[in-house]
């Protein structure tokens, strides 16, 4: 592993890399269309059904036009958005996983080590973070514990999560494939996990954010355009 | 130096009016709208044409079932037939058919009857369950008899939407699977005026506006392009509604 600071190293793989940015325009447009629909009926329920007259767990704010598409209500307008990027966001992250095992992505910079995982190992990391300090020096292309964690989260609990629950919401897709109702209870049960897990990516994302800016925006962004990543001092 | 913060909150910003500005382009619309083509045609391919909408149980209805829409079409001929106890109600099936008919309720009650207990989805996000009961779509059609151009299934309504009734169309797929029915009964009552009395259409796998209420006609089209904007229905025509409601 020799890659002394201020080297530039190969980063990201090209499948990464082209996932990444389809993958960010799918979540920025679903997260911004799906608030707009969520402005439709702003409450929800646990269960099979759920409407005006049955109680709801959660009453949601009316979100602002600065964050819906589009910025004026428009349900249609909205749905057209959900609808065709829930298309890209959900072939592009099988053909992500695919290419992923393919070119082992997912088994050289996902998989988690014992030692990683020690109670040492993850108080050092956490104070590291502290320090602002991301990368093992003496394994600098390696991604850290926290960020190993937080990406298998979004990859394989969050996203498929949100995929499945959105599946369970269509009429058709329930004929088609019951079990994905069965597996959450309902459809306005489902329809609150999609809308919990949509907060959660929504939260990675802006934590995701802060980090590339803390840890350098433009090596950041440039490792994730050109795959060329300069290792940090 | 524009400062961070200020840079992503504002490319944020922008990226979002971006999207609004998109959709005024035809050619982007264009693609955009093609999102209801690719969810219909994965959808059909992962379907069994008469793969049923989940039934539930009685004890799975919802307490209330809320009307949404029109909650009474309020012209003087509607007022008219509700004050016969829509004896005088008559449903015309014609177009392309062999035998127009023109049906009663009695006549409706008469016809093999099928009862299921589904989930009614409206496209704003809410759900109710409910018992429905009347003759499948499918037997009306048969006896009509379907001329053999005959593509989609059009339903005119009481209720008025700025002065012209209320339409919807399916196509044929749906028209003849088992759950599509003509229903007059809710919850082992007539149809109450809110829910569409004295009778309305159910296509379980697709979103509550497909689901007319108040049905007056029934006609056997070819295609969508003359009726309404050629969009095949109400909301569809005015205010850019998928015409596929299965997702």
């Amino acid at each position: 592993m020799d890659a002394p600071p201020g080297t530039i190293i190969r980063r990201h793989a090209i499948g990464t890399r082209i996932w990444h940015w389809v993958n960010a325009v799918a979540i920025f447009i679903l997260l911004g269309s799906g608030l707009g629909i969520s402005n439709a009926h702003p409450r929800l329920y646990w269960g099979r059904y759920g409407a005006n007259f049955d109680p709801a767990w959660l009453e949601l704010p009316r979100f602002p036009g600065w964050i819906t598409i589009p910025a004026s209500y428009n349900l249609a307008i909205s749905r057209r958005w959900h609808l065709f990027f829930a298309l890209v966001l959900g072939f592009g992250l099988l053909a992500y996983m695919v290419w992923s095992l393919v070119n082992r992505h997912f088994a050289r910079d996902l998989r988690l080590h014992r030692r990683e995982l020690s109670a040492a190992h993850l108080r050092a990391d956490f104070r590291a973070h502290l320090d602002f300090r991301f990368h093992d020096p003496e394994r600098p292309r390696d991604y850290n514990i926290f960020q190993k964690l937080s990406y298998i989260l979004v990859i394989f609990v969050a996203l498929p999560l949100a995929i499945l629950t959105g599946i369970a919401l269509s009429p058709g897709m329930n004929a088609a494939w019951p079990w994905v109702l069965d597996l959450f209870g309902g459809r306005q049960s489902a329809r609150s996990i999609h809308f919990l897990t949509a907060t959660g990516i929504g939260l990675f994302t802006i934590v995701h954010l802060v980090l590339v800016i803390l840890a350098g925006p433009l090596n950041e962004v440039r490792s994730m355009l050109t795959g060329r990543w300069r290792v940090p001092e | 130096m524009i400062g961070r913060r200020t840079l992503i909150g504002g490319g944020a910003g922008l990226l979002l009016a971006g999207c609004d500005r998109v959709v005024q382009v035809p050619a982007a619309r264009r693609i955009l709208f093609a999102g209801e083509d690719m969810q219909r045609g994965l959808q059909r391919a992962l379907m069994d044409r008469s793969a049923l909408a989940p039934e539930f149980d009685a004890a799975q209805r919802s307490p209330f079932f809320r009307p949404n829409g029109t909650r009474d079409p309020g012209t003087a001929n509607y007022a008219a037939l509700r004050a016969g106890k829509f004896a005088d109600w008559r449903l015309t099936v014609g177009g392309l058919v062999a035998r127009p008919l023109s049906l009663s309720l009695a006549d409706l009650g008469a016809m093999p009857q099928r009862a299921q207990i589904t989930r009614h989805d409206c496209v704003e996000g809410w759900s109710a369950i409910a018992k429905w009961q009347g003759p499948q779509l499918a037997t009306v059609l048969r006896a009509a008899g379907l001329r053999d151009a005959a593509r989609y299934v059009m339903f005119t309504c009481a209720d008025l939407y700025g002065g012209v009734p209320y339409y919807e169309t399916i196509d044929l797929v749906d028209a003849f699977h088992p759950q599509t029915i003509l229903a007059w009964a809710l919850n082992d009552r007539f149809l109450p005026v809110m829910n569409g009395a004295p009778c309305r259409l159910r296509v379980e796998r697709q979103l509550g506006y497909k689901h007319a209420k108040y049905l007056m006609r029934i006609d056997a089209i070819a295609s969508l392009a003359g009726i309404g904007q050629g969009k095949g229905g109400y909301w569809e025509d005015n205010v850019d509604y998928d015409w596929y409601a299965g997702i």
